[in-house]
């Protein structure tokens, strides 16, 4: 066994580090204090059963492996896997080499110093492997540092037409992080150098300092620097963006144990908050920045202001909810959850919600067109002349109107309000003895779904409904000879997950084109009733990109299944836009 | 100094193109007048009465023809120009015809486009029978024709003010200026041959801005009982007669409003023609609005971004046949000078 190597360079990376892992430990251990009974119990039958397991492979495939980021983006995915997945590597290969080597004693700021205190030792097991091994991992860090360099001067480099610009604090902590391994190249080949040892990339770096450089000279200092670097950046890391990299693995592990973001608790939204790494992948997907050129209400910089407690009532609002940003979330944060949780912390409960005194009839079917189902009669006449031939015995709930799904004053922030018209429209709903609820609305069947709990009602947005009667051949309809493009309502396709139903329809009534932005990665119509604060020459300009895309291939009509997003494509002129069921009723034979 | 005869191309044989034609005829120049339909007159021609006055619109339209009677000017119906190119300071325009006319000066006076209400869905238009636009009602006071879906005399009539104008959501942010007063005129008119229809006007605000529209407007409520209602209609349905039932507030109490009516008449607001080739080929620049940008809004109305290229009338704003005419002969003038230099 070999006496325990020290020198005093260590002492910087030994504070540093001993101080993040005590910061950490009390964050998260009073994250767990302040959870409430119901998730506490959550932890503890989570802890010891598979769910645990789930969790730490999710941790290897997206905290280090970055498959999601992958998945959205190669090169920013590589960036970041050759920086965690390299940097993983060095520190199990290197406590290994360096436990080996000390016979399982080795204190833990020794793995990282390993190459000063044992340059050129070979009679250990496997010392030669080890050495290249090492360089290996520490060249792919070091490739992914050179990209990461490239990208904060050349972000096209990766693919992105933008990337999340930094505050001073980050930028610190950011080039702390940069220098770390090329420090470490540097005094792992300086002492190589003077030795004659190393592996294929210390070596001959090494050989060419010794060329070049007073090696005795600079070799200590660059230790010290190594050792320093590393200080800085643990004690820098709670205050700064990385502390994302410890974090989403609590979040993943909270998460699959089942806590789920609350209300009235604000934890997981801090967990959630502190685990964005700031990537910036929800920058380009965000239309308000494409389409409208905003830069500061994008997913990283409304999570970021909310860490740094600073003013963000605007960006909570100036949303569309569209979830284009949470579709392709490499940390999977539940971002419109979080910024409607925040438009509560905003929005005075001032709305009086009007009932509809309509009485309940008994039937089969119900069908609820909502508010703004009776903004596009066309639709509604449509979903009529549907239901008439359908032979189900129905109740067209709101046909005189004067009725709310209570939706957007969800969205709003209106919770008290949204509440009392959802229970008045649920007793409706109940009375009528229906089995099948009909909307046309996607915005009203995501609140029927998920907030209404009508328990044996099944639920079904008219796309889906249509699909029935047509498998059923309740209804009989004709292809005609007409070219369409669909276009996914955010609130149906992302918000609900349907997006095969409205395609299945029009492909019986038309034939569908695809494309560019189809289902998840469908571009938000603009008309979002989420939004209250954006101008319209704005929300029009969103329409218009949205528009492009769906008429590149010249179709006949653009076809959608949200009443708004109908009104709003409409507005841009470039296309005729017509609802499914209105296709479907022009069809019918 | 005896000025050597130009010759100038007005494009649109509207109010503006004639009045202008006649000004500058009368100035000594030669006129081409192009019309694209087959007689002049352009909207007026479809009109009923003319506000303040209740003038009879053919009456007017008579008058303004008679003056363009003269050897001076050319009038080119059923022609639409295809090519227009300047050449130097002169214009050759290709009609479809095939003719080339040389011209050293061009007069746009394109006119407006009425807003199509099928845009804004929710009002019914071109879906229900009973929803018309305020040109139609126009057309129904001029061919006597007044009626419900079911061939009777209205009971109840509700113009709604505002439809396409002063309305971001369509992308027309402008008022249209004319339809407040038009409303006022025609709700006049239906009283006078029905006194017993009941007739609503839903407005925003009401916008009287020209002489003795304030009077018009206090004798639409004093002497005819029209009921002005502040609050747009939201939506509209047919139901099983062809009856209009709209769901309206009124934001002077507060109170929402559930109505039945025979004919819900939308009152159009103007947009600029963008279509427009001539402006497109030549260039010339618009607003924010879309209509043509003047050069200066205060001395140079007239004028635009092409040198001798001018503009008149509802091609440069929305605007009533009185200031169109006012307009139009502005527009010589300021050609004039510009033939000149």
């Amino acid at each position: 066994m070999n006496p325990t190597p020290f020198d005093i360079f260590v002492l910087p990376f030994t504070v540093g580090m001993s101080l993040l892992f005590a910061y950490l430990i009390l964050k998260y251990a009073s994250w767990i204090w302040y959870f409430d009974r119901d998730d506490k119990l959550r932890i503890l039958r989570g802890l010891f059963s598979l769910k645990s397991l789930k969790a730490v492979k999710e941790i290897f495939l997206e905290s280090l492996v970055h498959r999601k980021m992958f998945l959205v983006n190669r090169r920013l995915g590589y960036m970041h896997f050759s920086l965690a997945f390299g940097w993983f590597l060095l520190i199990v290969i290197g406590a290994f080499e360096a436990h080996i080597y000390m016979g399982g004693a080795a204190p833990f700021y020794f793995p990282i110093f390993f190459v000063y205190f044992v340059p050129d030792d070979e009679s250990f097991f496997f010392a030669r492997g080890f050495v290249q091994l090492m360089d290996a991992s520490l060249l792919l860090v070091l490739s992914g540092v050179v990209v990461a360099i490239v990208k904060r001067f050349y972000k096209r480099i990766v693919g992105m037409k933008s990337t999340t610009q930094l505050r001073l604090r980050d930028k610190m902590v950011l080039y702390s992080l940069w220098l770390i391994f090329p420090l470490r190249l540097l005094a792992e080949s300086a002492t190589c150098g003077l030795h004659g040892s190393g592996g294929f990339l210390t070596y001959p770096v090494g050989q060419l300092m010794a060329a070049t450089l007073p090696l005795e000279a600079i070799e200590y200092p660059l230790w010290w620097a190594y050792s320093i670097d590393l200080c800085l950046f643990f004690i820098g890391l709670p205050f700064s963006r990385y502390m994302h990299i410890p974090t989403e693995m609590v979040l993943i592990f909270f998460r699959n144990w089942g806590i789920k973001l609350k209300p009235d608790n604000p934890i997981l939204e801090e967990v959630m908050v502190l685990s964005c790494p700031r990537c910036g992948v929800c920058i380009d997907r965000c239309q308000l920045n494409t389409a409208v050129g905003n830069h500061d209400t994008q997913a990283v910089y409304f999570l970021q202001r909310i860490r740094n407690h600073e003013q963000h009532s605007a960006q909570a609002k100036n949303c569309l909810m569209c979830g284009r940003c949470e579709s392709v979330c490499p940390v999977g944060i539940d971002l419109n959850a979080i910024r409607l949780r925040h438009r509560q912390n905003f929005t005075p409960e001032t709305f009086v919600p009007q009932y509809n005194n309509a009485e309940a009839q008994k039937v089969d079917v119900v069908f609820f067109t909502g508010c703004m189902g009776h903004l596009v009669p066309k639709t509604k006449d449509a979903m009529v002349k549907i239901l008439n031939a359908s032979g189900d015995r129905y109740w067209f709930m709101d046909a005189d109107g004067g009725i709310c799904c209570g939706r957007p004053m969800k969205l709003a922030g209106q919770t008290a309000a949204a509440q009392k018209l959802m229970a008045k429209n649920r007793q409706s709903i109940i009375e009528s003895g229906a089995r099948t609820l009909v909307t046309s609305c996607p915005i009203c069947y995501k609140v029927f779904r998920e907030d209404y709990n009508l328990e044996g009602i099944e639920i079904l947005h008219h796309t889906e409904y249509i699909k029935r009667l047509i498998d059923s051949g309740k209804i009989k309809v004709d292809k005609k000879n007409l070219a369409v493009a669909y276009h996914d309502p955010c609130e149906l396709g992302r918000g609900a997950g349907i997006y095969e139903p409205p395609r299945d329809v029009l492909g019986s009534v038309a034939t569908l084109q695809t494309t560019a932005n189809e289902r998840k990665n469908s571009l938000c119509c603009g008309g979002s009733l989420a939004n209250l604060t954006l101008p319209s020459a704005d929300k029009a300009r969103i329409a218009e990109q949205a528009m492009c895309s769906l008429t590149a291939n010249h179709p006949d009509v653009v076809a959608t299944a949200c009443p708004l997003c109908k009104k709003t494509l409409a507005r841009t002129q470039m296309a005729p836009v017509e609802d499914v069921a209105e296709l479907v009723a022009e069809a019918m034979i | 100094m005896i000025m050597q005869q130009k010759n100038i191309a007005i494009i649109g044989g509207g109010p503006a193109g004639i009045e202008a034609a006649a000004s500058l005829a009368g100035l000594g120049h030669h006129v081409w007048l192009i019309e694209k339909e087959s007689e002049l007159g352009g909207h007026l021609r479809l009109m009923y009465n003319l506000f303040p006055d209740k003038r009879p619109a053919d009456e007017v339209l008579q008058e303004m023809l008679s003056h363009v009677k003269n050897p001076n000017i050319e009038i080119l119906t059923n022609t639409q120009v295809a090519d227009c190119k300047q050449i130097d300071n002169r214009f050759a325009l290709k009609t479809d015809k095939g003719q080339t006319l040389e011209a050293d000066a061009v007069l746009m006076a394109t006119g407006y486009r009425l807003f199509d209400a099928a845009r804004k869905e929710e009002y019914g238009y071109g879906i229900y029978q009973g929803v018309i636009n305020s040109f139609e009602l126009e057309a129904m006071l001029k061919n006597n024709t007044l009626k419900n879906v079911k061939g009777e005399v209205p009971k109840r009539v509700i113009l709604l003010h505002c439809i396409g104008s002063r309305d971001e959501k369509v992308g027309n942010h402008y008022c249209s200026k004319v339809c407040c007063v038009t409303a006022v005129k025609q709700a006049i008119e239906i009283k006078r041959r029905h006194p017993e229809t009941e007739v609503f006007c839903f407005y925003m605000d009401i916008r009287m801005f020209g002489p003795f529209y304030e009077e018009l407007y206090r004798e639409a409520q004093e002497k005819w009982k029209v009921t002005f209602v502040r609050g747009k209609i939201s939506e509209a349905a047919a139901n099983l007669d062809g009856e209009i039932q709209i769901k309206a507030e009124d934001t002077l109490i507060g109170k929402p409003l559930h109505m039945r009516t025979d004919l819900l008449v939308l009152m159009c607001g103007m947009e600029a023609d963008t279509d427009e080739p001539v402006a497109k080929q030549l260039g010339i620049e618009r607003g924010v609005n879309r209509f043509f940008r003047s050069t200066d809004n205060y001395t140079l109305y007239n004028n635009t971004n092409v040198a001798g290229v001018f503009t008149a009338g509802a091609c440069t704003a929305p605007m009533n046949i009185i200031d169109t005419i006012a307009n139009a002969r502005a527009a010589a003038i300021s050609i004039h000078e510009y033939l000149k230099k």
